[in-house]
């Protein structure tokens, strides 16, 4: 978790590499978040307390499905049969107070982001929960702890055109969740391409410090399923493990760069269908794993 | 069981006494209440006794009429329906006291209040029936009873369709229904569900139940009805309609599942495809509407998906033996029938408080309400948290043990038989994602940014009477997703009853499942506990900063208009458009024209599509038909006594021959 925020600081180099500039420390996001922390707040006359709830929901369900994961060796902190779903339906809580605090200010700017991001995210759930049946089936466990620590160099062996596909389809639904090119651009809210830094227009201070953290946290979760099925090589030491899946997880950081650096935004109509395309690759994935 | 029949004697003693006191002022809602609030507080101890495992109980009693018997019973599954039946028809019942006051004067107040009593007990007596023309005879009471509280504002035209279109579609359902006893009775001879036998036809009589019984529940394409009659009503009888009087067709649908006895793998497939179909476009056309009681109404489409969604991977776990997914799946779909209950009942209430006090339904011309009525603003929003099946409420409990069954099931089946599974994992979780949609829709628009109308300026928040039933509905959306494995776990003798498994087998299963439930509390509670930890936190460490408060930044545009706000429609529009093959929304744009443009428009509406391209012409062409037989109807006295005159000679004949 303190690591979060250091995948963000490895994008943007990453970038700024590709645009042949030196780009911001990699700290920067570290920076950023104790600066916000430090700092008062301003509040809009038209919000409620829906507005200030917004973040405290968003960041604590952030916390609570980080600790559902397993990481590198670790396990997660309460591994259950089913944990997935609520993973998956925690990022649904917290995307839901989003959008109601985005509402909440009575923008046209930040309602239009809302509207986008439901939009979007609901598309991008059946990718999602295809993806994870197919890792189900692949694994025969429904809990993520066992799931992603059985994925080994074996299962590569025996199916990696499935794990190819589940990673795809995981990989646009990780573009899309955290807001990266090409479904949004994370460097602007005042074109229209504004989709969730559009919702977050209106707060400040540790609010905003709150939601810049609980988007970290995100994308550190989805992260860690694509570095799970990417990196299957298990040493049995927890502490090679993280290491290891860190690097992954830098590695995920270094491809989301380059990523966003080759790409242009698509067009909105566009982005519909490259999630449909996504929940097709985690179909494909499912059907090659069928018996 | 005598704690049943005192109760459905107080629903008499109230419907009657509101009519004989219908000229003394309050006396017609004091009876109309009394009689709801009695019957229900005596018949709700004995059905959640049932539930938990005590004997089932029968009365039986002479009847005279042929194959009709006054037979009750009551198992766990009419105790399970039971229970929500009389939680909801009793905190209603305290609402619409207050709701209805605002017609006094102009409306006479006994109708509705012996037309409500009746639909209580129709309600009761159709759980707990177990006669064939009993049933019948307390479904056509539920129906008319409802079509009655349906017209009561009877001056508007709209109303009036609406109630045409709920009699004519219930009538159609019960005509289904009629071929379905009868086939069931001729073998043994007999009405009494205790001894019909499985027959050969179990397939046809499946199908039977399916449309005669999906007509209730609003399953698409026969769902037609719910979103004019549901808007139409008032709105404590939309609570009860939606809530609970559209499941006594899930009731019906698992009770005769249950007498014909093993399924057949393709029931589930059905079960599965009707999920899928009543779940994604319910959504979508409530995702549409402008309407919020519409909207609501559309929401109870999709709930009825997700339960058949639960239905047919229980039908398919059964079939299959695996009884894990079977258990969970079933669990998952009759937890869902309660958990709809609490919050679309929840729901419409909330949604009659902002009809109440702002006077319309038009969420356009809504806003701001959550200021002005933060009690009714809080508690729609816990039914809209709960409605999207977010954690830790009770939808999300009922949801996740239908996901739990189908990745049980995918896991355990071939290539072949996992693929309803998968559809509905997928289609679990589009329907998931669509309703956040639209409920982010619903509460963000009605309730927070800034009134869009007069009217929304000038609501006030309104009287305890009215919230109070919301408060008690929240509370239990939260008990059941806090406590869930207790409630899961108790639904043994239940699910055994359902399934036709030995309750150790069926123990086991839900045990399972509980266990994985009681983490979804704790990470629930975590979660409760963070956040306020946060806010704690925050509210240190701005205690001794400067904290203003401002207009909306909104990039620079300082107070626009009010009306220069996000709508609705503008809102869904981007979904409205990726499902247009699915929606057919119709737009009229009159663009702004030349350099000093003066009114442009642009107007979005979602009829129902089925309503549009299947009923409407196909009633058309019925009626048309049917002018052919207009000439009989001379209204002269001799013709008509010739008919008679020959239709007895026919018979006659007939009888001869």
């Amino acid at each position: 978790m303190v690591f979060a925020p250091l995948v963000q600081g490895v994008i943007n180099r990453t970038k700024a590499i590709a645009a042949g500039r030196v780009g911001q420390p990699l700290l920067q996001t570290y920076h950023d978040l104790w600066k916000l922390l430090r700092k008062g707040a301003v509040y809009s006359e038209t919000t409620t307390w829906i507005f200030r709830a917004g973040p405290v929901v968003g960041l604590a369900s952030m916390i609570c499905a980080v600790a559902l994961l397993p990481f590198g060796g670790y396990p997660a902190f309460v591994p259950f049969v089913g944990d997935l779903i609520v993973v998956a339906y925690l990022l649904a809580l917290a995307r839901f107070f989003t959008v109601l605090a985005a509402l909440d200010t009575g923008s046209s700017f930040e309602a239009m982001g809302a509207s986008r991001e439901v939009t979007f995210s609901a598309l991008a759930e059946p990718a999602l929960f295809l993806g994870l049946a197919a890792l189900a089936q692949q694994t025969e466990s429904l809990s993520l702890t066992p799931m992603l620590a059985s994925i080994s160099t074996g299962t590569w062996m025996r199916a990696a055109p499935a794990l190819g596909l589940t990673i795809a389809g995981l990989g646009v639904v990780f573009l899309a969740e955290n807001a990266r090119i090409p479904v949004d651009d994370p460097t602007t809210h005042l074109e229209l391409t504004m989709i969730h830094e559009v919702m977050v227009l209106d707060h400040s201070g540790p609010d905003f410090a709150m939601i810049q953290y609980a988007a970290a946290l995100k994308m550190w979760l989805l992260g860690t399923v694509i570095v799970a099925i990417a990196v299957p090589w298990h040493s049995g030491n927890p502490l090679l493990d993280g290491s290891s899946a860190i690097a992954g997880m830098l590695g995920v950081a270094v491809v989301t760069g380059i990523i966003e650096s080759s790409l242009a935004r698509l067009q909105l109509l566009r982005i519909t269908q490259l999630l449909i395309a996504a929940t097709v690759l985690s179909g494909l994935a499912l059907a090659l794993v069928q018996r | 069981m005598s704690a049943l029949v005192i109760a459905l004697l107080s629903f008499a003693v109230g419907a009657i006494g509101a009519l004989v006191f219908a000229n003394h002022g309050r006396w017609p809602t004091f009876f109309g209440v009394g009689g709801v609030l009695i019957g229900c507080l005596c018949g709700i101890i004995p059905a959640v006794g049932v539930v938990l495992g005590e004997p089932s109980q029968s009365l039986r009693m002479a009847w005279n009429i042929p194959y009709g018997s006054f037979s009750l019973g009551l198992d766990p599954l009419s105790g399970f329906f039971l229970i929500p039946v009389f939680l909801l028809c009793a905190l209603a019942a305290i609402y619409g006291a207050d709701y209805l006051e605002a017609y006094r004067g102009r409306k006479a107040l006994a109708p509705p209040w012996f037309f409500f009593n009746l639909l209580v007990a129709s309600m009761v007596i159709v759980l707990l029936a177990r006669n064939g023309v009993l049933f019948l005879m307390a479904w056509e009471m539920m129906a008319l009873s409802s079509f009655f509280l349906v017209t009561f504002e009877d001056e508007k035209e709209s109303t009036r369709q609406a109630g045409w279109i709920y009699l004519i579609a219930s009538h159609i359902g019960t005509a289904f229904l009629l071929v379905l006893f009868i086939l069931l009775g001729r073998a043994s001879g007999s009405l009494d569900f205790d001894r019909f036998a499985a027959s050969s036809g179990a397939g046809l009589l499946f199908v039977l139940a399916l449309v005669g019984f999906g007509t209730k529940a609003g399953f698409i394409p026969l769902h037609v009805w719910l979103p004019e009659a549901h808007p139409a009503a008032p709105s404590h009888v939309s609570a009860v309609m939606s809530g609970v009087m559209i499941k006594t067709g899930i009731y019906g649908l698992v009770r005769v599942m249950m007498l014909l006895g093993a399924p057949q793998a393709w029931w589930g497939w059905v079960l599965c495809g009707i999920g899928l179909t009543s779940g994604v476009i319910g959504v979508l056309l409530a995702l549409a509407q402008h309407d919020l009681k519409r909207l609501l109404a559309y929401h109870s489409v999709e709930n009825i998906g997700i339960i058949a969604l639960g239905l047919g991977v229980g039908t398919l776990g059964l079939r299959a033996g695996l009884p894990a997914v079977a258990v969970i799946g079933f669990a998952g779909a009759l937890l869902h029938v309660l958990n709809h209950a609490l919050f679309k009942g929840l729901l419409f209430l909330a949604a009659g408080n902002v009809l109440h006090s702002a006077h319309t339904r038009e969420i356009d011309h809504l806003g701001g309400l959550l200021r002005r009525m933060p009690r009714t603003g809080g508690i729609f929003l816990i039914g809209a948290a709960a409605i999207t099946g977010l954690p830790p409420l009770n939808g999300f409990i009922s949801e996740f043990l239908i996901y739990l069954a189908s990745f049980k099931g995918a896991l355990s089946l071939d290539a072949a038989g996992s693929v309803p599974m998968l559809a509905t994992i997928a289609g679990l979780a589009l329907i998931g994602g669509l309703a956040a949609a639209c409920f982010t829709k619903a509460f963000g628009i009605v309730f927070l940014g800034q009134p869009r109308s007069e009217h929304a300026q000038q609501a006030h928040e309104v009287g305890l009477a009215m919230v109070l039933p919301g408060f008690v509905l929240a509370a239990a959306c939260i008990l059941i997703g806090l406590l869930g494995a207790n409630v899961v776990s108790s639904m043994t003798p239940l699910i055994s009853e359902v399934t036709g498994m030995s309750a150790a087998i069926v123990s086991t299963s839900l045990s399972t499942a509980a266990n994985s439930v009681s983490f979804v509390s704790i990470t629930g509670g975590a979660l409760v506990g963070i956040a306020s930890l946060l806010a704690l936190g925050r509210a240190i460490a701005l205690s001794n900063r400067s904290v203003s408060t401002n207009v909306t930044w909104d990039c620079g545009y300082a107070e626009p208009s009010r009306r220069m706000q996000y709508t609705a429609s503008s809102f869904a529009q981007p979904l409205t458009d990726t499902f247009y093959l699915l929606l057919q929304t119709r737009r009229v744009l009159s663009a702004p024209r030349g350099f000093f443009p003066k009114d442009a428009s642009l107007a979005t509406e979602t009829p129902d599509p089925y309503q549009e391209h299947i009923f409407q012409p196909l009633f058309r062409a019925i009626g048309r038909d049917l002018l052919l037989l207009r000439p009989l109807q001379q209204g002269k006295v001799q013709l008509y006594v010739l008919y008679i005159a020959v239709a007895l000679l026919v018979l006659l004949l007939w009888q001869l021959a």
